[in-house]
Protein backbone atom coordinates (compact mmCIF):
# COMPACT_ATOMS: atom_id res chain seq x y z
CA UNK A 1 0.00 0.00 0.00
CA UNK A 2 1.44 3.42 -0.89
CA UNK A 3 1.99 5.98 1.81
CA UNK A 4 2.61 9.70 1.82
CA UNK A 5 4.06 12.15 4.29
CA UNK A 6 1.95 15.18 5.14
CA UNK A 7 2.89 17.67 7.84
CA UNK A 8 5.59 15.29 9.06
CA UNK A 9 3.21 12.37 9.48
CA UNK A 10 3.27 9.20 7.37
CA UNK A 11 -0.24 8.14 6.31
CA UNK A 12 -1.52 5.31 4.11
CA UNK A 13 -3.07 6.54 0.84
CA UNK A 14 -4.61 4.81 -2.16
CA UNK A 15 -3.15 5.08 -5.67
CA UNK A 16 -5.05 8.34 -6.24
CA UNK A 17 -3.70 9.88 -3.05
CA UNK A 18 -6.87 9.59 -0.93
CA UNK A 19 -6.31 8.77 2.74
CA UNK A 20 -7.00 5.10 3.44
CA UNK A 21 -8.08 5.85 6.98
CA UNK A 22 -10.14 9.02 7.59
CA UNK A 23 -9.27 8.84 11.31
CA UNK A 24 -5.62 9.63 10.53
CA UNK A 25 -6.70 13.03 9.21
CA UNK A 26 -5.87 16.28 10.95
CA UNK A 27 -6.20 19.93 9.99
CA UNK A 28 -2.44 20.09 9.44
CA UNK A 29 -2.65 17.14 7.04
CA UNK A 30 -5.53 18.86 5.21
CA UNK A 31 -3.46 22.00 4.73
CA UNK A 32 -0.52 19.93 3.45
CA UNK A 33 -2.66 17.96 0.97
CA UNK A 34 -4.21 21.22 -0.22
CA UNK A 35 -0.79 22.84 -0.71
CA UNK A 36 0.33 19.83 -2.75
CA UNK A 37 -2.71 20.50 -4.97
CA UNK A 38 -1.82 24.18 -5.22
CA UNK A 39 -4.56 25.40 -2.86
CA UNK A 40 -4.10 27.70 0.13
CA UNK A 41 -7.05 26.98 2.42
CA UNK A 42 -9.37 29.87 3.31
CA UNK A 43 -12.32 30.02 5.66
CA UNK A 44 -14.70 29.04 2.80
CA UNK A 45 -12.53 26.00 2.02
CA UNK A 46 -12.74 24.93 5.66
CA UNK A 47 -16.47 25.32 5.65
CA UNK A 48 -16.72 22.84 2.77
CA UNK A 49 -14.11 20.47 4.22
CA UNK A 50 -15.85 20.30 7.60
CA UNK A 51 -19.19 19.79 5.87
CA UNK A 52 -17.71 16.92 3.84
CA UNK A 53 -16.37 15.23 6.97
CA UNK A 54 -19.68 15.58 8.78
CA UNK A 55 -21.56 14.12 5.80
CA UNK A 56 -19.11 11.25 5.59
CA UNK A 57 -19.42 10.50 9.30
CA UNK A 58 -23.18 10.42 8.96
CA UNK A 59 -23.67 8.67 5.63
CA UNK A 60 -20.50 6.73 4.94
CA UNK A 61 -19.88 8.52 1.66
CA UNK A 62 -18.97 12.07 0.69
CA UNK A 63 -21.56 14.17 -1.16
CA UNK A 64 -21.45 14.77 -4.92
CA UNK A 65 -20.98 18.32 -6.26
CA UNK A 66 -24.69 18.64 -6.86
CA UNK A 67 -25.58 17.65 -3.32
CA UNK A 68 -22.80 19.91 -1.98
CA UNK A 69 -24.27 22.81 -3.93
CA UNK A 70 -27.70 22.13 -2.44
CA UNK A 71 -26.70 21.50 1.15
CA UNK A 72 -23.33 23.07 2.05
CA UNK A 73 -24.39 26.68 1.66
CA UNK A 74 -21.69 27.19 -1.00
CA UNK A 75 -22.90 27.43 -4.61
CA UNK A 76 -21.60 25.02 -7.24
CA UNK A 77 -19.99 27.91 -9.11
CA UNK A 78 -18.06 28.92 -6.01
CA UNK A 79 -17.16 25.30 -5.25
CA UNK A 80 -15.41 25.19 -8.63
CA UNK A 81 -13.50 28.35 -7.76
CA UNK A 82 -12.44 26.92 -4.39
CA UNK A 83 -11.61 23.43 -5.65
CA UNK A 84 -10.91 23.71 -9.38
CA UNK A 85 -11.78 20.87 -11.82
CA UNK A 86 -13.58 18.46 -9.50
CA UNK A 87 -14.82 20.03 -6.26
CA UNK A 88 -16.34 16.88 -4.74
CA UNK A 89 -13.26 14.81 -5.51
CA UNK A 90 -10.69 17.40 -4.47
CA UNK A 91 -12.54 18.48 -1.33
CA UNK A 92 -12.90 14.81 -0.33
CA UNK A 93 -9.18 14.30 -0.80
CA UNK A 94 -8.33 17.29 1.39
CA UNK A 95 -10.98 16.27 3.92
CA UNK A 96 -9.32 12.87 4.18
CA UNK A 97 -12.39 10.87 3.19
CA UNK A 98 -12.78 8.41 0.30
CA UNK A 99 -13.59 9.64 -3.21
CA UNK A 100 -17.39 10.10 -3.39
CA UNK A 101 -18.95 6.92 -4.66
CA UNK A 102 -19.90 7.64 -8.24
CA UNK A 103 -23.35 6.69 -9.35
CA UNK A 104 -23.63 3.86 -11.81
CA UNK B 1 -59.51 -6.89 10.04
CA UNK B 2 -57.38 -7.10 6.86
CA UNK B 3 -54.44 -4.86 6.14
CA UNK B 4 -53.73 -2.57 3.25
CA UNK B 5 -50.65 -2.21 1.05
CA UNK B 6 -50.50 1.11 -0.78
CA UNK B 7 -48.14 1.31 -3.75
CA UNK B 8 -47.24 4.78 -4.99
CA UNK B 9 -46.48 4.67 -8.70
CA UNK B 10 -47.86 2.43 -11.43
CA UNK B 11 -44.74 2.16 -13.58
CA UNK B 12 -42.39 -0.78 -13.89
CA UNK B 13 -41.73 -1.24 -10.16
CA UNK B 14 -45.22 -0.44 -8.88
CA UNK B 15 -46.91 -2.69 -11.42
CA UNK B 16 -44.69 -5.72 -10.97
CA UNK B 17 -44.74 -5.32 -7.19
CA UNK B 18 -48.55 -5.10 -7.17
CA UNK B 19 -48.96 -8.17 -9.34
CA UNK B 20 -46.46 -10.22 -7.36
CA UNK B 21 -47.90 -9.08 -4.02
CA UNK B 22 -51.44 -9.91 -5.11
CA UNK B 23 -50.35 -13.54 -5.61
CA UNK B 24 -48.44 -13.75 -2.34
CA UNK B 25 -50.62 -12.02 0.24
CA UNK B 26 -54.01 -13.27 1.41
CA UNK B 27 -57.37 -12.08 0.11
CA UNK B 28 -57.87 -10.10 3.30
CA UNK B 29 -54.97 -7.80 2.30
CA UNK B 30 -55.93 -4.95 -0.03
CA UNK B 31 -53.42 -3.90 -2.70
CA UNK B 32 -53.93 -0.33 -3.93
CA UNK B 33 -51.85 1.38 -6.63
CA UNK B 34 -51.82 5.17 -6.96
CA UNK B 35 -50.60 7.07 -10.02
CA UNK B 36 -51.39 10.51 -11.38
CA UNK B 37 -52.08 9.28 -14.92
CA UNK B 38 -53.06 6.14 -16.78
CA UNK B 39 -50.23 5.94 -19.36
CA UNK B 40 -47.59 3.28 -18.83
CA UNK B 41 -44.60 4.05 -21.05
CA UNK B 42 -42.18 1.29 -22.02
CA UNK B 43 -39.27 3.63 -21.33
CA UNK B 44 -36.52 1.71 -23.17
CA UNK B 45 -38.55 2.39 -26.32
CA UNK B 46 -38.04 6.16 -26.05
CA UNK B 47 -34.48 5.81 -27.35
CA UNK B 48 -35.80 4.52 -30.68
CA UNK B 49 -38.50 7.15 -31.25
CA UNK B 50 -36.16 9.94 -32.49
CA UNK B 51 -34.80 7.62 -35.20
CA UNK B 52 -38.25 6.55 -36.39
CA UNK B 53 -37.57 2.98 -35.26
CA UNK B 54 -40.67 2.93 -33.09
CA UNK B 55 -43.65 5.17 -32.35
CA UNK B 56 -45.29 6.27 -29.14
CA UNK B 57 -48.43 4.24 -29.80
CA UNK B 58 -46.27 1.12 -29.85
CA UNK B 59 -44.71 1.79 -26.45
CA UNK B 60 -47.54 3.30 -24.36
CA UNK B 61 -50.38 1.28 -22.82
CA UNK B 62 -52.98 2.00 -20.13
CA UNK B 63 -51.57 1.39 -16.65
CA UNK B 64 -54.84 -0.06 -15.48
CA UNK B 65 -54.69 -2.95 -17.97
CA UNK B 66 -51.37 -4.17 -16.54
CA UNK B 67 -52.79 -5.06 -13.12
CA UNK B 68 -54.08 -8.47 -12.09
CA UNK B 69 -57.60 -8.83 -10.73
CA UNK B 70 -57.98 -7.80 -7.13
CA UNK B 71 -55.70 -4.77 -7.42
CA UNK B 72 -57.32 -1.41 -6.93
CA UNK B 73 -56.03 1.47 -9.11
CA UNK B 74 -56.55 4.99 -7.85
CA UNK B 75 -55.74 7.76 -10.30
CA UNK B 76 -54.60 10.83 -8.37
CA UNK B 77 -51.42 12.76 -7.65
CA UNK B 78 -49.81 12.38 -4.24
CA UNK B 79 -49.63 15.48 -2.11
CA UNK B 80 -47.53 13.98 0.68
CA UNK B 81 -47.03 11.00 2.94
CA UNK B 82 -47.48 11.27 6.70
CA UNK B 83 -45.16 8.53 7.93
CA UNK B 84 -46.24 8.81 11.56
CA UNK B 85 -49.93 8.61 10.76
CA UNK B 86 -49.31 5.86 8.13
CA UNK B 87 -51.33 7.82 5.66
CA UNK B 88 -50.98 9.04 2.06
CA UNK B 89 -52.68 12.35 1.33
CA UNK B 90 -53.77 12.65 -2.28
CA UNK B 91 -54.32 15.84 -4.23
CA UNK B 92 -57.95 14.85 -4.83
CA UNK B 93 -58.49 15.20 -1.07
CA UNK B 94 -58.60 11.51 -0.26
CA UNK B 95 -56.46 10.12 2.56
CA UNK B 96 -55.34 6.50 2.19
CA UNK B 97 -54.31 4.63 5.33
CA UNK B 98 -51.67 1.95 4.88
CA UNK B 99 -50.08 -0.86 6.84
CA UNK B 100 -47.26 -1.12 4.32
CA UNK B 101 -46.24 1.58 1.85
CA UNK B 102 -44.30 0.77 -1.31
CA UNK B 103 -42.63 3.77 -2.93
CA UNK B 104 -42.32 3.20 -6.68
CA UNK B 105 -42.56 6.71 -8.09
CA UNK B 106 -39.28 6.57 -9.98
CA UNK B 107 -37.18 9.53 -11.00
CA UNK B 108 -38.33 12.94 -12.21
CA UNK B 109 -36.53 15.02 -14.85
CA UNK B 110 -35.43 18.46 -13.69
CA UNK B 111 -34.33 20.34 -16.85
CA UNK B 112 -35.21 23.68 -15.22
CA UNK B 113 -32.43 23.14 -12.64
CA UNK B 114 -29.79 23.73 -15.31
CA UNK B 115 -29.45 27.40 -16.14
CA UNK B 116 -30.68 28.18 -19.65
CA UNK B 117 -31.66 24.62 -20.58
CA UNK B 118 -35.38 25.33 -20.68
CA UNK B 119 -34.84 28.87 -21.93
CA UNK B 120 -34.63 30.00 -25.54
CA UNK B 121 -33.98 27.07 -27.86
CA UNK B 122 -35.56 24.40 -25.62
CA UNK B 123 -37.42 21.94 -27.83
CA UNK B 124 -36.05 23.82 -30.88
CA UNK B 125 -32.34 23.07 -30.76
CA UNK B 126 -32.06 21.54 -27.27
CA UNK B 127 -34.05 18.37 -26.66
CA UNK B 128 -34.28 15.35 -24.44
CA UNK B 129 -35.47 11.93 -25.56
CA UNK B 130 -36.20 10.99 -21.91
CA UNK B 131 -39.83 12.16 -22.19
CA UNK B 132 -42.43 11.10 -24.79
CA UNK B 133 -42.99 14.67 -26.10
CA UNK B 134 -39.23 15.26 -26.15
CA UNK B 135 -38.55 12.07 -28.10
CA UNK B 136 -41.22 12.96 -30.68
CA UNK B 137 -39.99 16.55 -31.07
CA UNK B 138 -36.43 15.29 -31.49
CA UNK B 139 -37.60 12.92 -34.21
CA UNK B 140 -38.78 15.89 -36.25
CA UNK B 141 -35.65 17.92 -35.53
CA UNK B 142 -33.36 15.06 -36.58
CA UNK B 143 -35.25 14.68 -39.85
CA UNK B 144 -34.33 18.28 -40.71
CA UNK B 145 -30.80 18.14 -39.40
CA UNK B 146 -28.37 17.64 -42.26
CA UNK B 147 -25.24 19.52 -41.28
CA UNK B 148 -23.41 20.58 -38.14
CA UNK B 149 -22.50 19.46 -34.67
CA UNK B 150 -24.80 17.25 -32.67
CA UNK B 151 -23.89 17.10 -28.99
CA UNK B 152 -25.23 14.46 -26.63
CA UNK B 153 -24.80 15.73 -23.08
CA UNK B 154 -25.33 14.26 -19.64
CA UNK B 155 -25.68 17.04 -17.06
CA UNK B 156 -25.02 14.96 -13.94
CA UNK B 157 -25.65 11.55 -12.43
CA UNK B 158 -27.68 9.72 -11.33
CA UNK B 159 -29.75 9.24 -14.49
CA UNK B 160 -32.13 6.57 -15.64
CA UNK B 161 -30.48 3.99 -17.87
CA UNK B 162 -26.93 5.41 -17.85
CA UNK B 163 -26.13 3.67 -21.13
CA UNK B 164 -28.99 5.32 -23.07
CA UNK B 165 -27.07 8.49 -24.04
CA UNK B 166 -24.24 6.32 -25.39
CA UNK B 167 -26.75 4.25 -27.33
CA UNK B 168 -28.10 7.51 -28.72
CA UNK B 169 -24.62 8.35 -30.05
CA UNK B 170 -24.24 4.93 -31.68
CA UNK B 171 -27.69 5.10 -33.26
CA UNK B 172 -27.08 8.67 -34.45
CA UNK B 173 -23.95 7.47 -36.25
CA UNK B 174 -26.00 4.70 -37.88
CA UNK B 175 -28.89 7.08 -38.67
CA UNK B 176 -26.76 9.68 -40.46
CA UNK B 177 -24.87 6.98 -42.37
CA UNK B 178 -28.20 5.58 -43.55
CA UNK B 179 -29.07 9.05 -44.79
CA UNK B 180 -25.70 9.31 -46.53
CA UNK B 181 -24.70 12.51 -44.71
CA UNK B 182 -22.50 11.21 -41.88
CA UNK B 183 -19.51 13.20 -43.23
CA UNK B 184 -21.41 16.45 -42.71
CA UNK B 185 -22.28 15.71 -39.09
CA UNK B 186 -19.97 16.02 -36.11
CA UNK B 187 -21.00 13.87 -33.13
CA UNK B 188 -19.81 14.68 -29.61
CA UNK B 189 -20.56 12.97 -26.30
CA UNK B 190 -20.22 15.17 -23.20
CA UNK B 191 -20.11 13.56 -19.75
CA UNK B 192 -19.29 14.65 -16.20
CA UNK B 193 -17.53 11.31 -15.67
CA UNK B 194 -13.80 10.84 -16.28
CA UNK B 195 -14.52 8.19 -18.93
CA UNK B 196 -17.30 6.90 -21.20
CA UNK B 197 -18.86 4.95 -18.30
CA UNK B 198 -18.63 4.57 -14.55
CA UNK B 199 -16.90 1.22 -14.41
CA UNK B 200 -13.39 0.55 -15.73
CA UNK B 201 -13.70 -2.41 -18.09
CA UNK B 202 -16.98 -1.27 -19.68
CA UNK B 203 -15.71 2.33 -19.95
CA UNK B 204 -12.77 1.13 -22.04
CA UNK B 205 -14.99 -0.95 -24.35
CA UNK B 206 -17.53 1.85 -24.78
CA UNK B 207 -14.84 4.50 -25.36
CA UNK B 208 -13.44 2.19 -28.06
CA UNK B 209 -16.85 1.99 -29.73
CA UNK B 210 -17.26 5.78 -29.65
CA UNK B 211 -13.85 6.14 -31.29
CA UNK B 212 -14.66 3.51 -33.91
CA UNK B 213 -17.85 5.37 -34.82
CA UNK B 214 -16.16 8.75 -34.92
CA UNK B 215 -17.86 10.20 -31.85
CA UNK B 216 -15.74 12.71 -29.95
CA UNK B 217 -15.65 12.11 -26.17
CA UNK B 218 -15.52 15.11 -23.81
CA UNK B 219 -15.06 14.03 -20.17
CA UNK B 220 -15.22 15.72 -16.74
CA UNK B 221 -17.54 18.34 -18.17
CA UNK B 222 -20.09 19.48 -15.56
CA UNK B 223 -22.65 21.47 -17.51
CA UNK B 224 -23.55 24.54 -15.49
CA UNK B 225 -25.31 26.49 -18.19
CA UNK B 226 -26.80 26.00 -21.65
CA UNK B 227 -26.78 28.95 -24.01
CA UNK B 228 -29.48 28.13 -26.56
CA UNK B 229 -29.18 31.14 -28.89
CA UNK B 230 -25.35 30.94 -28.85
CA UNK B 231 -25.37 27.14 -29.17
CA UNK B 232 -22.98 26.47 -26.27
CA UNK B 233 -22.79 24.17 -23.26
CA UNK B 234 -20.79 25.93 -20.55
CA UNK B 235 -19.22 23.97 -17.72
CA UNK B 236 -18.88 25.17 -14.12
CA UNK B 237 -15.17 25.60 -14.73
CA UNK B 238 -15.85 27.75 -17.81
CA UNK B 239 -15.10 25.31 -20.60
CA UNK B 240 -17.39 25.39 -23.62
CA UNK B 241 -18.75 22.90 -26.14
CA UNK B 242 -20.53 24.37 -29.14
CA UNK B 243 -23.57 22.72 -30.69
CA UNK B 244 -26.06 23.09 -33.51
CA UNK B 245 -28.34 20.47 -31.95
CA UNK B 246 -28.09 19.37 -28.33
CA UNK B 247 -29.59 16.15 -27.01
CA UNK B 248 -29.50 16.55 -23.25
CA UNK B 249 -30.11 14.20 -20.37
CA UNK B 250 -31.34 16.62 -17.69
CA UNK B 251 -30.75 16.36 -13.95
CA UNK B 252 -32.85 13.73 -12.19
CA UNK B 253 -34.45 13.81 -8.77
CA UNK B 254 -37.06 11.79 -6.96
CA UNK B 255 -40.77 12.61 -7.17
CA UNK B 256 -41.63 16.07 -5.76
CA UNK B 257 -44.07 14.70 -3.12
CA UNK B 258 -41.09 12.91 -1.51
CA UNK B 259 -39.71 16.34 -0.65
CA UNK B 260 -43.07 17.32 0.85
CA UNK B 261 -43.14 14.21 3.07
CA UNK B 262 -41.07 14.91 6.20
CA UNK B 263 -38.46 12.24 6.84
CA UNK B 264 -38.99 10.26 3.64
CA UNK B 265 -36.36 11.50 1.17
CA UNK B 266 -32.82 12.84 0.82
CA UNK B 267 -31.76 16.20 -0.61
CA UNK B 268 -32.46 14.99 -4.18
CA UNK B 269 -35.85 13.50 -3.16
CA UNK B 270 -34.64 9.93 -3.56
CA UNK B 271 -35.56 7.65 -0.67
CA UNK B 272 -32.72 6.38 1.55
CA UNK B 273 -33.13 2.62 1.34
CA UNK B 274 -31.32 -0.42 2.70
CA UNK B 275 -29.49 -1.78 -0.33
CA UNK B 276 -30.04 -5.46 0.55
CA UNK B 277 -33.58 -5.52 2.04
CA UNK B 278 -35.13 -2.54 0.13
CA UNK B 279 -36.68 -1.31 3.35
CA UNK B 280 -36.68 2.48 3.73
CA UNK B 281 -34.27 3.73 6.37
CA UNK B 282 -36.90 6.11 7.74
CA UNK B 283 -39.67 3.81 8.75
CA UNK B 284 -39.93 0.00 8.96
CA UNK B 285 -43.24 -0.33 7.11
CA UNK B 286 -42.00 1.56 4.04
CA UNK B 287 -40.31 -0.29 1.18
CA UNK B 288 -38.83 1.12 -2.01
CA UNK B 289 -38.48 -0.32 -5.51
CA UNK B 290 -36.90 1.02 -8.69
CA UNK B 291 -35.49 4.45 -9.49
CA UNK B 292 -37.05 6.07 -6.39
CA UNK B 293 -34.52 4.33 -4.12
CA UNK B 294 -31.07 5.74 -3.47
CA UNK B 295 -29.37 2.32 -3.64
CA UNK B 296 -25.96 2.36 -5.37
CA UNK B 297 -26.86 0.54 -8.58
CA UNK B 298 -28.23 1.63 -11.95
CA UNK B 299 -31.60 3.26 -12.28
CA UNK B 300 -32.90 0.74 -14.79
CA UNK B 301 -35.85 -1.52 -15.46
CA UNK B 302 -33.76 -4.66 -15.10
CA UNK B 303 -32.71 -3.63 -11.58
CA UNK B 304 -36.35 -2.95 -10.72
CA UNK B 305 -37.30 -6.38 -12.03
CA UNK B 306 -34.57 -8.10 -9.99
CA UNK B 307 -35.58 -6.09 -6.90
CA UNK B 308 -39.17 -7.31 -7.22
CA UNK B 309 -38.51 -10.74 -5.80
CA UNK B 310 -36.78 -9.51 -2.62
CA UNK B 311 -39.18 -6.59 -2.13
CA UNK B 312 -42.29 -8.76 -2.29
CA UNK B 313 -40.77 -11.41 -0.02
CA UNK B 314 -39.87 -8.70 2.49
CA UNK B 315 -43.32 -7.10 2.48
CA UNK B 316 -44.74 -10.56 3.15
CA UNK B 317 -42.22 -11.19 5.93
CA UNK B 318 -42.86 -7.76 7.46
CA UNK B 319 -46.60 -8.43 7.60
CA UNK B 320 -45.91 -11.87 9.12
CA UNK B 321 -43.48 -10.41 11.68
CA UNK B 322 -40.52 -12.42 10.29
CA UNK B 323 -36.92 -11.14 9.84
CA UNK B 324 -36.22 -9.63 6.41
CA UNK B 325 -34.40 -11.27 3.49
CA UNK B 326 -31.08 -9.48 2.91
CA UNK B 327 -30.16 -10.94 -0.45
CA UNK B 328 -30.64 -8.18 -3.02
CA UNK B 329 -27.23 -7.81 -4.70
CA UNK B 330 -27.75 -4.80 -6.97
CA UNK B 331 -28.03 -7.00 -10.07
CA UNK B 332 -28.32 -4.98 -13.27
CA UNK B 333 -28.45 -6.15 -16.85
CA UNK B 334 -28.59 -3.91 -19.92
CA UNK B 335 -28.58 -4.33 -23.63
CA UNK B 336 -26.65 -1.50 -25.28
CA UNK B 337 -27.86 -0.85 -28.81
CA UNK B 338 -24.88 -0.01 -31.03
CA UNK B 339 -26.57 0.48 -34.41
CA UNK B 340 -26.47 -1.63 -37.59
CA UNK B 341 -28.66 -4.28 -35.89
CA UNK B 342 -26.12 -5.06 -33.24
CA UNK B 343 -26.03 -4.65 -29.48
CA UNK B 344 -23.81 -5.24 -26.48
CA UNK B 345 -24.93 -6.80 -23.21
CA UNK B 346 -23.62 -5.88 -19.77
CA UNK B 347 -24.40 -7.63 -16.47
CA UNK B 348 -23.20 -6.49 -13.04
CA UNK B 349 -24.08 -5.91 -9.38
CA UNK B 350 -22.96 -3.93 -6.31
CA UNK B 351 -19.64 -5.76 -6.14
CA UNK B 352 -18.88 -6.96 -9.66
CA UNK B 353 -18.36 -4.52 -12.54
CA UNK B 354 -19.52 -5.45 -16.07
CA UNK B 355 -17.12 -8.09 -17.40
CA UNK B 356 -16.69 -9.86 -20.73
CA UNK B 357 -17.85 -13.48 -21.13
CA UNK B 358 -21.31 -14.93 -21.71
CA UNK B 359 -24.72 -14.54 -20.04
CA UNK B 360 -26.25 -16.25 -18.12
CA UNK B 361 -23.87 -19.19 -18.63
CA UNK B 362 -20.86 -19.86 -20.85
CA UNK B 363 -23.14 -20.76 -23.78
CA UNK B 364 -25.37 -17.68 -23.48
CA UNK B 365 -25.35 -14.20 -25.00
CA UNK B 366 -21.96 -12.55 -25.46
CA UNK B 367 -21.13 -9.95 -22.79
CA UNK B 368 -19.44 -6.61 -23.52
CA UNK B 369 -19.21 -7.52 -27.18
CA UNK B 370 -21.26 -6.43 -30.16
CA UNK B 371 -23.52 -9.09 -31.63
CA UNK B 372 -26.71 -9.45 -33.65
CA UNK B 373 -28.05 -11.87 -31.04
CA UNK B 374 -27.98 -9.13 -28.40
CA UNK B 375 -29.86 -6.81 -30.76
CA UNK B 376 -32.56 -9.46 -31.19
CA UNK B 377 -32.57 -9.83 -27.41
CA UNK B 378 -33.18 -6.12 -27.04
CA UNK B 379 -36.07 -6.20 -29.54
CA UNK B 380 -37.59 -9.30 -27.93
CA UNK B 381 -37.40 -7.66 -24.57
CA UNK B 382 -40.42 -5.45 -25.12
CA UNK B 383 -42.59 -8.55 -25.41
CA UNK B 384 -41.15 -9.93 -22.19
CA UNK B 385 -41.74 -6.57 -20.51
CA UNK B 386 -45.50 -6.51 -21.07
CA UNK B 387 -46.12 -10.24 -20.87
CA UNK B 388 -43.68 -11.49 -18.26
CA UNK B 389 -41.95 -8.76 -16.30
CA UNK B 390 -44.97 -6.56 -15.46
CA UNK B 391 -47.26 -9.51 -14.65
CA UNK B 392 -44.55 -10.48 -12.17
CA UNK B 393 -43.33 -13.69 -13.72
CA UNK B 394 -39.67 -14.69 -13.72
CA UNK B 395 -37.86 -14.73 -17.04
CA UNK B 396 -36.77 -18.36 -17.61
CA UNK B 397 -33.13 -18.93 -16.71
CA UNK B 398 -32.61 -15.42 -15.31
CA UNK B 399 -32.82 -15.14 -11.55
CA UNK B 400 -32.64 -12.17 -9.24
CA UNK B 401 -29.03 -12.77 -8.19
CA UNK B 402 -26.25 -12.01 -10.67
CA UNK B 403 -24.90 -15.15 -12.37
CA UNK B 404 -21.14 -15.73 -11.99
CA UNK B 405 -20.73 -18.53 -14.53
CA UNK B 406 -19.58 -17.49 -17.96
CA UNK B 407 -17.81 -14.31 -16.79
CA UNK B 408 -14.14 -13.77 -17.51
CA UNK B 409 -12.44 -12.33 -14.49
CA UNK B 410 -9.07 -10.73 -15.00
CA UNK B 411 -6.26 -11.73 -12.70
CA UNK B 412 -6.30 -9.39 -9.71
CA UNK B 413 -4.05 -6.36 -10.20
CA UNK B 414 -0.71 -6.63 -8.37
Amino acid sequence: MPSATFAGKVVAVNDEGFLENPDEWSEEIASAIARAEGIELTEQHWRVIKFMRAEYAEKGTGPTVRVLGKTSGVSIKELYLLFPKGPAKLAAKIAGIPKPRGCI
Amino acid sequence: MGSRIVILGGGTGGTLAANRLRRVVGDDVAVVVVDHDNSHVYQPGLLFVPFGLTHLDEIVRPRQHQFHRGIEFHQAAVDHVDLGAQQVLLEDGIALDYDVLVVATGATLLPEETEGLTGRGWMEKMFTFYTPPGAVALHDALAWFDEGRLVVGVVDLPIKCPVAPLEFCFLADWYFRQRGIRDRIELTYVTPLDGAFTTRVAAATLAGLLREKGVELVTEFNTGEVDGPGGRLISYDDREVGFDLAVMVPLHGGAPYVGRSPGLGDELNFVPTDEHTLQARSWPNVFVIGDAANVPTSKAGSVTHFEGEVLVENVRRFLAGEPLDRTFDGHSNCFIETGFSKALLIDFNYDTEPLPGHFPTSVGLPLLKESRLNHLGKLMFQWFYWHSLLPGRDIPGIGSAMPEHGKHREPAPL
